[in-house]
């Protein structure tokens, strides 16, 4: 027919809002989930004041010097006591006089303990007359941008787009084609490319609510910092989101029953939750994997949301992440539309 | 404008509405429709017949568009769907077999949504207040009764004000009072001169709707023409059914008794005869003149009556005389 009709494809979009908004359970896991999580991990990893180091003396000589260092709480206990404590990891390190100097007794595989070992040995070479060869300065700094809250919240950004883009097309698209609401609507004259657009509309149109909600209350409540441009963030998003679209439409193009469609998004986002370095550095798994690390998108987006946020990299600089995003949205779309069954 | 008003459609064509010709589609290694000739006039309101299975919605979704045939031709308005499906989509009506439109979204959407679709067609107003769902326009879907959403189902295969409309089994499942009322709808789209072709497999649907039937076993017409016809063409016009004991009338656990068919088919009036699971069916003409004679010769034989019925002649009649099966023995 000539005439474009539009008015079809704003009827499937706008239906695709009523239907998610009238499903409470869709409304939290979009919105409310990601900020739950966010909230928590960043109030369980917030910085803290450097510890103060627990270690003990078993004279109150010894004891006295220790208590000069500001790092260290040191009291005093009886070498069987101190041996208990030890054991149990009340204190870090029991320092025990020896004829001619200091014995130190502390766990070397434990990273406090072997600061600890380093302050008690400062304190008690001062207090026996050694002093520095030259002088140092401490300049503090405690920058935003470093902290883990810093690190996570881009992560939580891939996922959360991820997850919305693949379970919201999969499960409405499973769902009609097993209530045969699909096959009722091929047969009649709606245009096929119009109902697949309604659903990346719409995600569009949700992706813009749901990343200000998330960056938003990420920047009110742990001041995460943006140091890249905000449109070029806002480009990635949308690439991101759509990438994940093209793969949650290839899950759903054949699957016939929600029980199928949720093994298999489960299948393909499995990995994606435990490589893509969410929650910890990517950098961590063996070299060997890297390759097939650094080819899932959602690698891809974490690595380029990151490089955005805390670097202020551009986007002229981040050719591969994009690059891998785009081959993740043209390859799936393509076999998604060539497999699609519509009944 | 109403539903007994003339469908707006170009009107210009004046073939058959429906055009079938060695028409064969096989599912893995069952042939569903095995050579189909069909043609339906316009205007005509036609039934396809048959117990489950028999071919009825893999012929009419060939028909629709919605299944490639493996052999023969399909011509719907005149067109085929290999070259003009955009013209056809927009000028034809389709309620599928259990369709489950999205619960959350209320009546006047879901109208609103399949109304988009097409170019021209009649309003949601119309169209809400023709099924009767008023009073549940801002209702969701979800919430409806069986009748109501077969009446939406309706509802939306009508929407596009369509010249041909096809109608899958569309009273299956309803409760009677839906049933008539789904009726009457098609009552009132026969009178407004649009062409239907409906499957079901209650006979007495077709004989109350459609003018024309074809009854379909194992993916072939068995029979063609108006349920006057056929229900002629069986040769009575009633059906008498009995079971026959030995013994006394009125002993306790009669034993069912054995008659010879022979003494009955020599009966003048009697037209056949059929023994299912012990009762005796006869097809019968002049009815109040063979039933005396049925008595007496079962008199003769020293048999009782047990049960004794009859009813005018029914295309189920029709359908259990062609195959020797009743409708629902699948």
């Amino acid at each position: 027919m000539s005439n474009l009709n539009l008015g079809s494809l704003y009827q499937l979009t706008s239906i695709r809002f009523r239907l998610l908004f009238r499903e409470p359970e869709a409304i939290f896991w979009i919105f409310v989930f990601p900020i739950l999580l966010a909230g928590g991990l960043g109030i369980a990893f917030r910085n803290r004041p450097p510890d103060v180091l627990p270690v003990a003396a078993t004279t109150p000589q010894l004891t006295q010097a220790l208590a000069a260092d500001k790092g260290l709480r040191a009291t005093t206990m009886d070498e069987q006591t101190g041996a208990h404590a030890l054991a149990t990891g009340t204190i870090l390190l029991l320092a025990i006089p020896e004829p001619g100097g200091v014995a130190y007794r502390y766990d070397d595989t434990n990273p406090d303990a072997r600061s600890a070992r380093l302050l008690v040995d400062r304190a008690l070479q001062a207090a026996a007359g050694q002093r520095d060869a030259m002088h140092a300065d401490n300049q503090l700094i405690h920058e935003t941008g470093s902290r883990y809250i810093d690190f996570v919240i881009p992560g939580l950004l891939g996922m959360n787009l991820m997850g919305s883009a693949i379970w919201g097309l999969g499960f409405s698209i499973v769902e009609s084609r097993q209530k045969k609401l699909l096959k009722r609507l091929v047969a009649s004259p709606m245009p096929r490319w119009q109902y697949l657009s309604s659903f990346l509309l719409s995600r569009l149109v949700m992706l813009i609510v749901e990343v200000a909600a998330f960056l938003g209350f990420a920047r009110l409540a742990f001041g995460v910092p943006f140091r890249g441009s905000l449109w070029q963030l806002g480009i990635l998003c949308v690439l991101t989101s759509l990438s994940f679209s093209a793969l949650g439409l290839l899950i759903s193009s054949r699957a016939r029953t929600m029980e199928a469609a949720s093994g298999l998004m489960n299948l393909v986002m499995l990995p994606m939750w435990i490589f893509s370095g969410v929650f910890f550095s990517a950098s961590r798994f063996p070299a060997i994997i890297q390759p097939f690390v650094h080819a899932l998108p959602l690698t891809a987006a974490n690595d380029a949301f990151r490089a955005n946020m805390l670097q202020g990299v551009g986007l002229d600089q981040l050719g591969v992440p994009v690059a891998i995003l785009l081959a993740w949205l043209i390859a799936p779309f393509a076999v998604a539309l060539r497999i699609f069954r519509w009944r | 404008m109403t539903l007994a008003a003339k469908p707006s459609g170009k009107g210009t064509f004046t073939g058959p509405s429906l055009l079938l010709r060695g028409l064969k589609k096989a599912f893995a290694d069952v042939q569903a429709v095995d050579g189909l000739d069909l043609e339906v006039v316009q205007g005509e309101c036609f039934g396809l017949l048959g117990p489950n299975g028999a071919g009825k919605t893999t012929t009419i979704e060939i028909c629709e568009g919605l299944t490639e045939a493996d052999e023969g031709t399909v011509e719907v308005l005149g067109l085929n769907w290999a070259t003009g499906a955009g013209e056809l989509r927009q000028r034809i009506g389709i309620q599928l077999q259990e369709t489950q439109f999205p619960e959350k979204l209320t009546v006047e959407e879901t109208l609103r949504l399949f109304r988009s679709f097409f170019h021209h067609g009649i309003p949601i107003e119309e169209s809400i207040r023709t099924s009767e769902l008023e009073e549940k326009r801002h209702s969701r879907v979800g919430g409806l009764s069986g009748g109501q959403k077969q009446r939406l189902a309706m509802a939306c295969a009508l929407v596009g004000d369509p010249e041909l409309l096809f109608l899958d089994e569309p009273t299956t499942g309803l409760d009677p009072q839906a049933r008539r009322h789904l009726w009457d709808v098609v009552d009132q789209l026969k009178q407004g001169g649009r062409t239907i072709i409906l499957t079901t497999h209650y006979m007495d649907e077709a004989e109350r709707l459609c003018d024309r039937v074809a009854i379909m076993d194992h993916g072939h017409v068995i029979a063609l023409g108006s349920p006057q016809q056929l229900i002629a063409s069986i040769g009575g016009e009633d059906i008498v059914e009995f079971a026959v004991s030995q013994g006394p009338a009125g002993a306790h656990e009669p034993v069912r008794g054995v008659v010879d068919p022979a003494t009955l088919t020599v009966i003048p009036g009697v037209q056949s005869h059929r023994v299912d699971a012990a009762l005796h069916q006869l097809s019968v003409s002049e009815l109040h003149t063979t039933v005396p004679r049925i008595f007496a010769a079962l008199a003769a034989e020293g048999l009782h009556l047990s049960e004794f019925r009859t009813h005018s002649a029914t295309l189920e009649d029709v359908f259990v005389r062609l195959t020797g099966r009743n409708l629902r023995d699948e």
